[in-house]
């Protein structure tokens, strides 16, 4: 139990490190903003942004699969819903259509990968390339802006750290109330429903899960849709970042949305991963580049810091898990 | 029955060599010395707070096969494998023909000469025969691999294991298991191995192979190579061991020649009491058929079977491996598509999927514990309720407490050993899985047990707690299929038997009509060429 405990909670630590290390960084050699309200609204709300669609992400890599497609899948959801507004849609069929995207995106990739047994890095990739060339279409190979004035309010604030007052709740940032909402909706669903429980079996071993007269297909498909509405809450939380909607903008956003996942603990191996972590690790994530950015850091440097903690991150994982010999046998040779 | 009397290596031949169990002191006879292959003393091997191995001592000569005999955990595997190089010792020394031996890893074992061949296959399935031989000790120039100049070694290799007949590039994993475990001995051999471990090599071999892996072993003790054979069959071990070592809870217990000793007396140094019962019987009466199998075909299953299953009934299945009987097993299940015939549960049809079959009271325990009977990362609660938690819902919500309560006591009554439900199952022993599986298919309120090869891998004493459990469940009114390689299990557990050979179900009848020369013949019946 103690071991369980400390697994759920090395994130965690790893985040309180980061954390500390800006802290006193920024004291030194930054302008001091690095824990402003301000600073840790627009944080919070791009973790959001990252950790949304991971929660989607983690469902499937905790099943054994991977989705390529979720950068790519979140800015068609985001155009397909600035068009809507664009055309002057109501607000809630605008946000049914962007839902329904996002879940026809998923749906997509599930219904593949359960059919043709295809890997799902192969099936994903190609509806990588699918969902940015339907986004071109349907946007005319353009970034799509709504007016002003068809957006409404607490959208166009859900995502900024401005007026903080005249957020859905004062002070905290909506997208992130949206993300702590889903996230304990869907931590729920993965613990106490028997679904949640399939999908780490299936992520286990398949064939043990068959065995036990697991429908698997149906719960495949259903984890890819799943994920799919994650990814379009995601593609809501995008637009409100940039009020306009250019597919082109996902591409790269899915390696961002697994590195989230693996930080977090999940394993891309399958059966292991939780929603917490995967919280944490887009908290990780963000928090980096924030914190470089108040230090002035070119974000070159920033990617390849954040490529380093994941690297770390996943070695500190192995070690946790089993007994690499190689790292025990480097010290003693 | 003293322990003392098997304590010591018997006879003289053997008894001049213990001065060598002591570190450091010269051999007295330099010509006995020599034969010495190996020698390991007193090895210690700790995993966290686990004492794996305590202070173990070995020793085999050059032209013996040595058996090293103990129950699931006694610590043989883990010797073996600080032997092969996979883990090292903490302390305790090695000399393999007198020189130190301290292996870093297994490229260091095998170039001292020691191969070990494992219990699951280590072969790479889609590679040629000849490139799986040849991996990681070829022949090469400047990085090339001369293909043409290994030939003749590679027949060479294969040759000595009796397979002269398949060609070098075949695709390993079209091969039968027989014939990939074959491979692994060449393989061995190729490497110039003059130790060769082997690890339970026959726990998955029909019984003509079997034969076939002693003469092969036969002859390479006749060329000198020292041997250590682990099983749990023991009229296995009789048939192909020179002398044995006991391990039990990592400790020697007892060594010497094989024939010195009796099986009562091995069993008892195994699990340290006097088993008087192997297999052991719980009293149960068959009573009326209620399950029909009905010209069932299927993908896998090639030819139409029709048998009936009785309430509280054992109904073993045997046969060789490839005999369909696994397959007649997951056809039944709805896990392998089924074309034609059907499965009634009294006079009812049931449909084709796993689904149904598991409402209709059909469970089943996969042959392939590892993979396929267990999900290995899960807990023991998680894997023993997988499949059946939804009578634990309200509102789509999992109450986990009354989930975790109901397993706990169903691991109590199959008797698991382990520190805590919520474990790991893969941190347990091969025994203790297999009773979590059994545990789950009794989660299933299953009634009628489809078990395919239930003790594989299992020591003496856990296959006997498997035995009482199974009898048990037939004295309860559950119907058990009991499939295994295994003939005297079958013979003293089953209250009838039914053969298949070649996908056909030959002949069913009670056990105690069968004898086990009987059986065999109907299982190789039109069996005249080898299958390789």
């Amino acid at each position: 139990m103690v071991k369980k405990l400390l697994w759920q909670i090395g994130p965690l630590i790893a985040l309180f490190v980061i954390m500390l290390l800006f802290t006193i960084a920024d004291r030194y050699w930054g302008a001091g903003k690095f824990m402003s309200g301000y600073n840790l609204r627009v944080t919070s709300g791009s973790a959001a942004l990252i950790a949304v669609p991971a929660f989607g992400m983690t469902l499937i890599i905790i099943s054994g699969g991977i989705d390529l497609s979720a950068g790519t899948a979140l800015t068609l959801s985001g155009t397909a819903l600035a068009l809507s507004l664009k055309a002057g849609d109501p607000i809630m069929n605008a946000l049914m259509l962007m839902l329904l995207t996002g879940c026809l995106c998923g749906l997509a990739n599930g219904v593949m990968i359960s059919a043709t047994k295809v890997v799902p890095f192969i099936v994903t990739l190609g509806t990588m390339t699918i969902f940015l060339g339907i986004g071109q279409i349907i946007s005319g190979e353009s970034t799509v802006y709504p007016p002003r004035e068809n957006i409404p309010d607490w959208l166009n604030l859900c995502y900024t750290g401005k007026d903080s007052e005249r957020y859905l709740i004062p002070k905290i940032p909506t997208s992130v109330l949206l993300a702590i909402t889903l996230g304990v909706g869907v931590a729920t669903m993965m613990r106490y429903t028997v679904f949640g429980r399939n999908v780490f079996a299936i992520g286990s071993s398949e064939s043990t899960a068959r065995l036990c007269g697991i429908n698997v297909p149906v719960t495949v498909i259903a984890v890819y849709t799943i994920a799919g509405f994650f990814v379009a809450i995601g593609g809501l939380l995008y637009f409100a970042d940039v009020k306009s909607g250019n597919p082109s903008d996902g591409t790269g956003k899915e390696l961002e949305i697994i590195a989230a996942v693996v930080l977090g603990g999940g394993s891309l191996s399958g059966g292991r991963g939780s929603i917490f972590g995967t919280m944490v690790g887009a908290l990780i994530i963000t928090v980096i580049r924030s914190g470089c950015s108040q230090l002035s850091i070119p974000n070159t440097y920033t990617q390849i810091f954040i490529g380093c903690i994941i690297i770390v991150a996943v070695i500190v994982d192995q070690l946790r898990h089993g007994s690499p010999e190689w790292f025990f046998r480097m010290f003693r040779s | 029955m003293t322990s003392n009397k098997v304590n010591q290596r018997v006879g003289n031949e053997q008894g001049e060599h213990k001065s060598h169990w002591s570190a450091y002191q010269p051999p007295t006879d330099v010509s006995l010395a020599s034969k010495c292959l190996l020698t390991m003393n007193s090895i210690s091997k700790s995993f966290g707070p686990t004492r794996a191995l305590k202070s173990v001592s070995l020793s085999i000569q050059s032209g013996e096969v040595l058996a090293l005999i103990g129950e699931n955990g006694a610590g043989k595997s883990t010797l073996l494998k600080v032997l092969s190089g996979a883990h090292r010792a903490d302390a305790g020394t090695m000399s393999i023909n007198n020189k130190p031996y301290r292996p870093r890893g297994p490229q260091d074992a095998r170039a001292a000469g020691v191969a070990m061949i494992y219990q699951e296959l280590n072969l790479a399935p889609d590679l040629s025969v000849e490139d799986n031989l040849l991996l990681g000790h070829s022949n090469v120039g400047a990085g090339f691999l001369f293909r043409s100049r290994q030939r003749e070694r590679v027949q060479e290799a294969l040759n000595m294991v009796g397979l002269n007949l398949l060609s070098p590039t075949a695709i390993v994993g079209e091969q039968s298991v027989a014939t990939q475990q074959l491979l692994e001995i060449s393989r061995a051999l190729i490497s110039n191995a003059n130790i060769i471990l082997f690890d339970e090599p026959t726990s998955s071999l029909p019984q003509k192979d079997v034969q076939r892996l002693f003469e092969i072993i036969d002859r390479l003790k006749r060329q000198g190579m020292g041997l250590v054979y682990i099983s749990h069959f023991l009229e296995e071990v009789r048939a192909v061991a020179d002398s044995y070592n006991v391990l039990r809870d990592g400790e020697n217990v007892g060594e010497g020649r094989i024939n010195h000793v009796n099986d009562d007396q091995i069993v008892s140094l195994m699990v340290g009491r006097d088993v008087d019962d192997l297999f052991p019987s719980v009293p149960h009466e068959p009573g009326e058929p209620w399950v029909s199998i009905d010209s069932l075909q299927g993908d896998s299953l090639s030819n139409e079977i029709s048998f009936d299953l009785r309430r509280g009934e054992i109904f073993g299945v045997s046969g060789l491996v490839g005999a369909g009987r696994t397959e007649l097993l997951r056809t039944m299940f709805g896990l392998d598509h089924i074309e034609a015939g059907q499965v009634l549960v009294d006079n009812a049809v049931v449909p084709n999927s796993v689904r149904s079959k598991m409402r209709a009271g059909f469970g089943m325990l996969s042959e392939d514990r590892k993979q396929e009977g267990l999900a290995q990362d899960l807990s023991l609660i998680e894997n023993t309720t997988l499949g059946n938690m939804g009578k634990y819902t309200t509102l789509g919500l999992i109450n986990l407490r009354a989930r975790n309560k109901v397993a706990e006591e169903l691991m109590q009554q199959v008797e698991v050993k382990s520190h805590s439900g919520h474990q790991q199952v893969s941190e347990l022993s091969g025994g203790n899985q297999q009773k979590v599986a059994i545990a789950r298919i009794l989660h299933q309120d299953a009634e009628i047990l489809l078990m395919d090869e239930p003790t594989k891998g299992i020591d003496v004493g856990t296959k006997a707690e498997i035995y009482r459990l199974m009898g048990k469940l037939a004295a309860q009114g559950k119907t058990i299929v009991f499939v295994s390689s295994y003939l005297p299990e079958l013979l003293a557990v089953c209250d009838r038997i039914g053969v298949m050979s070649r996908g056909e179900m030959r002949a069913i009848r009670d056990a105690n009509k069968w004898t086990e020369d009987e059986v065999m013949a109907t299982a190789m019946a039109l069996e005249e060429s080898p299958p390789i």
